[in-house]
């Protein structure tokens, strides 16, 4: 019992610690990526090729004034942010990050905790990510954060449905709801994304709009909106919602990785594991840092496209969402049902 | 169609793919990552400088000459020449036992600029006769009172140890120029 215990306290710390810094170098991460595509230098002065940045920024948002509106309902203000941020956290809760470490001969998944209903959870604990944004904008008292408030949630509501039918495609194939066990699956078969190329692309688009990243950052908008929801925040309670939006970027970027891209599985593994002569634990930490590489990978690609696309405006952005997306997941479920059907492996 | 320049614009429907648009998107991913290799534009500034081109008119100095002695000799042909008006100067005598300290038996005893007046023409560099007055490759600090931009003699003479190198405005046309009796600019009063 004690080592279980242990065992929890021991992986979530290291889970949420890790879920904090790579959020904390992915804001220093898109300064760089957005200065080298514009042919800058980026953030350089902070310690050694500026890799100080985040705390001098973090430290910065800390000494900021902190300002309630005296119009503002005050306990609603300080919610928005905290929930926004405990969200964002709590997701990183059902990713297997690795197959699993042994000691004395028992067996600790290197993940949370693996609930059976876990994409499900994922779903459910995002869309509370809205009411982060929605009460903050509402609490504001203040027009333009109200429009914020307004364009997060319906485009977050819009992108949601899209989304989700997109993985019920994905579920349909691998007939289970634990991120362990679809990680798994894709250990024997190929990735995800060669059976649900479409899939992965739906859910694509609408992970950039659940984390309101370019080209679908409408909610904050300076010509528009001054600031968006987070017009009237400051210090680190809007710390608090930059930040939250980097930890749902690389927790976006490992569900992709999981669901679509065979999580900490990679090609030949047991091949490369043999070849190598790893003992277990050594081959769930390679798996886990090429897990990391996927994860890097689609945090890059976040940005590239913040980037290099210019954002949507509002009605193409929901033309988008309810015309185009949501027609075509609807096709991708068809589609993956006749392929099951064709090939005999309905459940 | 006079200047041939004129575009004509063709409004065609679009094909399914550049409907897609995800080509169009792709090709723009590739341009952004390829600009990841370009050259950067940035000069990091403080570790870095770029060098002034060899005519830049900056602070002024008042020059020494090679015994440590002022050149200046308060004659005002700077503050004549001075287009902006920014030059006062009041001239005084040189008394006994001063040799050491002024060239000539007058020297200035006040010399001002206003930094905020003078516009870094030249001028007054040009018009002086005994080469006393450079304009040089240092800028003007920033400062938040209008009085501090007033320099003093404390602030445009050289100190004696460390004498300001003006050789790199000096290049080989102004030299020339300033040896020519009949200067360019004055051509064309005399019909020549």
């Amino acid at each position: 019992m004690t080592g279980f215990l242990i065992y929890k306290i021991v992986i979530v710390v290291i889970v949420f610690a890790m879920a904090l810094v790579i959020a904390m170098y992915s804001t220093y991460a898109e300064r760089k990526v957005s200065a080298v595509m514009q042919d800058r230098v980026g953030p350089n002065r902070a310690g050694p090729f500026g890799l100080l940045q985040p705390l001098a920024d973090g430290l910065k948002m800390f000494m900021k004034e902190e300002i309630i509106p005296n119009v503002a309902n005050k306990w609603l203000f300080i919610l928005g942010p905290c929930i926004a941020m405990l969200t964002a956290c709590m997701t990183a809760v059902v990713i297997p990050f690795g197959s699993g470490l042994v000691f004395d001969g028992q067996l600790y998944p290197m993940q949370i905790t693996d609930i059976n209903i876990g994409v499900l959870y994922l779903f459910g604990v995002v869309s509370i990510g809205v009411y982060g944004i929605m009460i903050g904008g509402w609490a504001s008292n203040n027009k333009y954060s109200l429009l914020g408030a307004l364009r997060a949630s319906s485009q977050m509501i819009s992108y949601e449905i899209a989304m989700g039918l997109a993985i019920i495609a994905l579920i349909m194939t691998t007939g289970t709801l634990s991120l362990s066990e679809i990680a798994k699956q894709q250990d024997a078969g190929f990735a995800n994304v060669v059976y649900q190329p479409l899939g992965f692309l739906i859910f694509l688009i609408c992970a950039f709009a659940e984390t309101n990243r370019a080209p679908f950052d409408l909610p904050e908008c300076e010509t528009e909106l001054i600031g968006g929801y987070h017009t009237e925040y400051s210090s680190m309670k809007l710390g608090f919602y930059l930040f939250a939006e980097y930890i749902n970027m690389f927790i976006s970027s490992a569900i992709l990785a999981t669901l679509y891209f065979g999580g900490y599985n990679f090609p030949f593994q047991h091949e490369v594991q043999e070849f190598l002569g790893l003992g277990q634990n050594a081959f769930a930490l390679l798996q886990t840092v090429l897990l990391f590489g996927k994860i890097f990978f689609f945090i890059f690609f976040f940005m590239w496209v913040r980037w290099t696309i210019p954002r949507f405006r509002y009605d193409q952005l929901m033309h988008l969402g309810w015309r185009i997306l949501l027609p075509l997941s609807f096709l991708n479920i068809v589609l993956t049902g006749l392929g099951m059907w064709a090939t005999g492996q309905l459940h | 169609m006079l200047t041939n320049r004129s575009k004509i614009v063709v409004k065609k429907e679009m094909s399914f793919l550049e409907k897609l648009w995800i080509p169009a998107i792709l090709s723009g991913m590739m341009i952004t990552f390829k600009h990841i290799f370009y050259k950067k534009a940035t000069v990091r500034y403080p570790d870095q400088k770029r060098p002034f081109a060899p005519v830049y008119r900056g602070l002024h100095v008042l020059k020494r000459d090679e015994n440590g002695a002022e050149r200046c000799t308060a004659c005002g042909l700077c503050a004549v020449a001075c287009p902006a008006e920014a030059i006062t100067m009041i001239a005084d005598e040189r008394q006994k036992g001063e040799e050491a300290l002024y060239r000539e038996e007058k020297y200035a005893s006040m010399y001002e600029i206003n930094m905020l007046r003078c516009i870094f023409c030249g001028l007054c560099e040009e018009a002086c006769p005994k080469e006393a007055i450079f304009l040089t490759d240092r800028t003007v600090p920033s400062e938040f009172l209008r009085e501090t931009f007033i320099f003093g003699k404390d602030k445009l003479v050289e100190k004696i140890d460390q004498p300001i190198d003006v050789r790199i405005r000096q290049t080989q046309d102004v030299l020339e120029f300033k040896t020519d009796p009949v200067p360019l600019h004055n051509q064309m009063y005399n019909g020549q």
